[in-house]
């Protein structure tokens, strides 16, 4: 890497950075609980709710973070949050 | 459903951001981001936000950004906007700047009223986390009454923090704003929906966007939404739409909650409820609420 | 080469030292100017507020900020975008511009600034010294020092030329001594249109702030890159040297004037005495020197016009067989006792085979008149020394001791 003067960066280069080893809870889907209302797609903060081809979604478990806010909010309680195994 | 989410399935805010998990200022960000779309400019004070997303040599963002320092971020935008001016390209990219409390309340607040006085055709976006988190939670203008912080701890002979919130929608209004808003991360429709509006106004418009914090209120990362909605729902953040100082819009609360429910899930006001004399000080809370019911006919 | 000045009577008008300076920067064709009043800068910002009103800048916003620091700051966001981008200050202003200036350097813009050198508070002063501008040394800005209000004019192009050149992107301060250039009436010749179009090209950076490309600007970066930011930013100031004599020699090549590169050379050749000095003094000492030289004495004059980046090599050549060399100094560092620009000969000769003394003189602190008296005093002492040795290494010079 070479440096460019001004501290000048590449967009979206964080995603370099795989901050799905932070996770202490995992969050699991259950579709049939799922009325893709997109809320969990909406709130994420690290953008790690992929949209699927059949309307329902998917964890980016490289970045998620688990931090819950999706199973919180979750509307249908379609969203289960598990202890990480090792 | 919002129809940004259809037409831009990638993120303008990158995974891999250092954000703590439950992170209100992602939150913030990515709804900004999809209210402005890509032909933007953001400019970013020092803060949280711009540690997260900017450690050299990566970077979250996916529109232009710029970081100069942590006080000067409406005069910053100030210069893009006259140089788009100046190239003639003013009005097709929107200019927004996005600063945390301290920085838009406190010390920034000089280059914010210069950059209102001129009227700059920019959207100045306020999320507010109520204290300086980037640094550990020191107290700024823009925390409540009672709240805890390090540089205002609860002790014995003190229950925390013990002014009021400045009220910053009201300064900008005095300078003549065509349009300010305030809005909350509990609610990501409400304040992409603001955001547009800010955008679309010519002339300098500001959002005010509560933004509670997992990490420097003290509750658990999930809880970010949840609280946020509390604020609103008990009154203590009342929503509204200003249009050239008048207030047009307010999001109305049928019942209003007890603040209680808002102030227990907090670490920030624990205190009240263990020390002597905290009832007393959660009545003077109530207060704030009730007279924002009044205020603003929540 | 020493300085040249094709005098053209029939192009010279008699402006005010601001006037010359506002008209150079409309004729550098700037995209933003911001600005914030202060004395005694206003005349060149009102200048060219005027020049705006009559519409005689084009593609170019003035934005009238609420304070220095903004000034500056809008500047980032300007550079950043693309603009060619200038301001201009003095003392309080510059202070409080002093955060910000650091910031500049580090992201590489290439702003140009007119300091209208003036004393420091406290107390409050007005009138004219360099502790301004020299207290700002470090914050990678190139500074150059105007001797008269056509080099102030001049220097202003060329500042431009060297701060945007893309081997350099460093932002450069022109200093003009506070209302000795800013406030006097002299004849110059403004700066033509056609000719500075000739010299100066357009302001093209490589990274601009733009949706097509969206770079991010300002990101932090810790102790695994840092330093090499610091490096790269010493590395331009090093490639500022050539580019200051460069801009110089074209800017005498299309202009027909020329006051010297990095230094002027005066007389030095065989001076057994040799005097430095910045700013609009030069003017009184060549005066000076010549009446010396007449009477067959050998002082010479080291005029400094870049003081940052500081012309080590050039200085060091300049003094290598003088016998005594006495700087002066219109600033100090309270605590050291001795002007910057003495401290940083004396330290450029210091590992050299250059054994010749320096002694330093802090002359004209808020605006205090140098009448050649003083500086006839300040010649009798360099030869004394030269016989005897320095007495006082560094010294305030003029000081009323009946008011101490």
């Amino acid at each position: 890497m070479k440096i460019i003067p001004g501290a000048i960066c590449e967009p979206g280069t964080t995603r370099v950075n795989k901050t799905g080893g932070w996770r202490t809870y995992r969050p699991i889907y259950d579709y049939d609980k799922c009325i893709k209302c997109k809320l969990c797609e909406l709130l994420c903060p690290e953008s790690s709710v992929l949209p699927k081809d059949d309307g329902f979604f998917e964890f980016d478990y490289d970045f998620c973070k688990g931090c819950g806010i999706c199973a919180n909010e979750c509307p249908k309680q379609a969203i289960e949050m598990v202890l990480e195994e090792k | 459903m919002s129809p940004e989410l259809k037409s831009k399935p990638k993120s303008l805010l990158a995974p891999g951001h250092r954000g703590c998990a439950g992170c209100c200022d992602a939150m913030a960000a990515k709804f900004t981001l999809m209210a402005a779309g890509e032909d933007c400019i953001v400019i970013n004070p020092t803060g949280c936000l711009e540690v997260m997303t900017t450690p050299y040599p990566e970077s979250a963002w996916e529109v232009p950004w710029i970081h100069s320092l942590f006080e000067n971020t409406a005069a910053v935008a100030s210069g893009i906007e006259a140089a788009l001016k100046a190239k003639g390209t003013i009005g097709k990219t929107k200019i927004i700047a996005i600063g945390g409390d301290g920085s838009t309340l406190d010390i920034g607040i000089r280059s914010i009223s210069g950059a209102f006085e001129r009227g700059h055709d920019f959207t100045y976006v306020c999320i507010d986390n109520e204290a300086y988190m980037n640094t550990g939670v020191q107290r700024s203008g823009a925390t409540p009454f009672d709240a805890s912080t390090t540089t205002s701890p609860a002790g014995k002979v003190s229950f925390g923090n013990q002014r009021p919130k400045k009220n910053m929608p009201a300064i900008i209004a005095a300078h003549g704003s065509p349009y300010i808003a305030t809005t909350s991360i509990a609610y990501p429709k409400d304040m992409i929906r603001k955001v547009k509006i800010a955008n679309e106004t010519v002339g300098p418009t500001y959002i005010h966007a509560h933004a509670p914090c997992t990490t420097g209120w003290g509750f658990d990362t999930s809880k970010t939404v949840e609280i946020g909605k509390l604020a609103v729902e008990t009154a203590l953040w009342p929503m509204f739409e200003m249009e050239d100082g008048e207030i047009t819009k307010v999001r109305k609360i049928k019942n209003p909650k007890p603040v209680e429910d808002y102030l227990k899930m907090q670490r920030r006001f624990k205190h009240l409820f263990s020390m002597e004399g905290g009832e007393e000080e959660i009545k003077k809370i109530q207060a704030i609420a009730d007279k924002n019911v009044v205020d603003f006919g929540l | 080469m020493t300085a040249t000045h094709d005098v053209d009577m029939e192009k010279m008008v008699v402006v005010e030292g601001s006037y010359s300076v506002a008209h150079a920067v409309k004729v550098c064709r700037p995209n933003v100017i911001s600005a914030y009043p202060i004395t005694p800068q206003t005349h060149i910002v009102e200048d060219l507020s005027q020049f705006m009103a009559d519409g005689e800048i084009p593609g170019c916003e003035y934005l009238n900020v609420e304070s220095e620091f903004s000034a500056i700051s809008a500047l980032v966001g300007a550079s950043a975008a693309g603009a060619r981008t200038y301001s201009a200050t003095t003392s309080q202003g510059l202070e409080l511009m002093h955060e910000v200036l650091f910031n500049v350097s580090g992201m590489r813009l290439p702003v140009v600034m007119t300091v209208v050198n003036r004393a420091v508070s406290a107390p409050i002063n007005i009138w004219n010294d360099h502790q301004d501008s020299i207290s700002q040394r470090d914050t990678g800005w190139i500074q150059l020092y105007a001797e008269d209000t056509q080099e102030a004019a001049d220097m202003t192009a060329q500042a431009f030329k060297i701060a945007e050149d893309k081997d350099v992107l460093m932002p450069a301060m022109v200093c003009m001594d506070g209302f000795i250039l800013s406030h006097v009436y002299e004849p110059v010749v403004l700066l033509e249109q056609d000719l500075v179009d000739q010299y100066l090209p357009t302001f093209d950076p490589e990274f601009v702030l733009d949706p097509k490309n969206p770079m991010s600007f300002g990101a932090f970066a810790d102790p695994s890159t840092y330093t090499e930011f610091r490096y790269l930013q010493e590395k331009a100031m090093g490639v500022a040297l050539r580019k200051i004599e460069d801009a110089a020699n074209e800017f005498n090549e299309i202009f027909g004037r020329y006051y010297g590169g990095l230094i002027e050379e005066y007389n030095t050749e065989d001076a057994e005495i040799i005097i430095m000095a910045m700013g609009s003094i030069i003017g009184t000492l060549k005066d000076v020197i010549d009446a010396h030289s007449s009477k067959g004495e050998k002082i010479g004059l080291v005029k400094v016009r870049s003081f940052r980046p500081f012309p080590k090599f050039e200085i060091k050549k300049a003094l290598k067989d003088a016998k005594m060399v006495v700087v002066l100094d219109k600033n100090i560092s309270i605590g050291l006792n001795e002007g910057a620009l003495f401290t940083e000969t004396k330290a450029c000769l210091y590992n050299t085979h250059i054994d010749v003394p320096v002694a330093g003189y802090m002359i004209g602190h808020g605006g205090r008149d140098i009448p050649v008296s003083t500086i006839e005093k300040i010649i009798d002492e360099a030869k004394a020394a030269m016989k005897t040795g320095i007495d006082i290494e560094s010294q305030f010079t003029d000081l009323r001791e009946e008011l101490l």
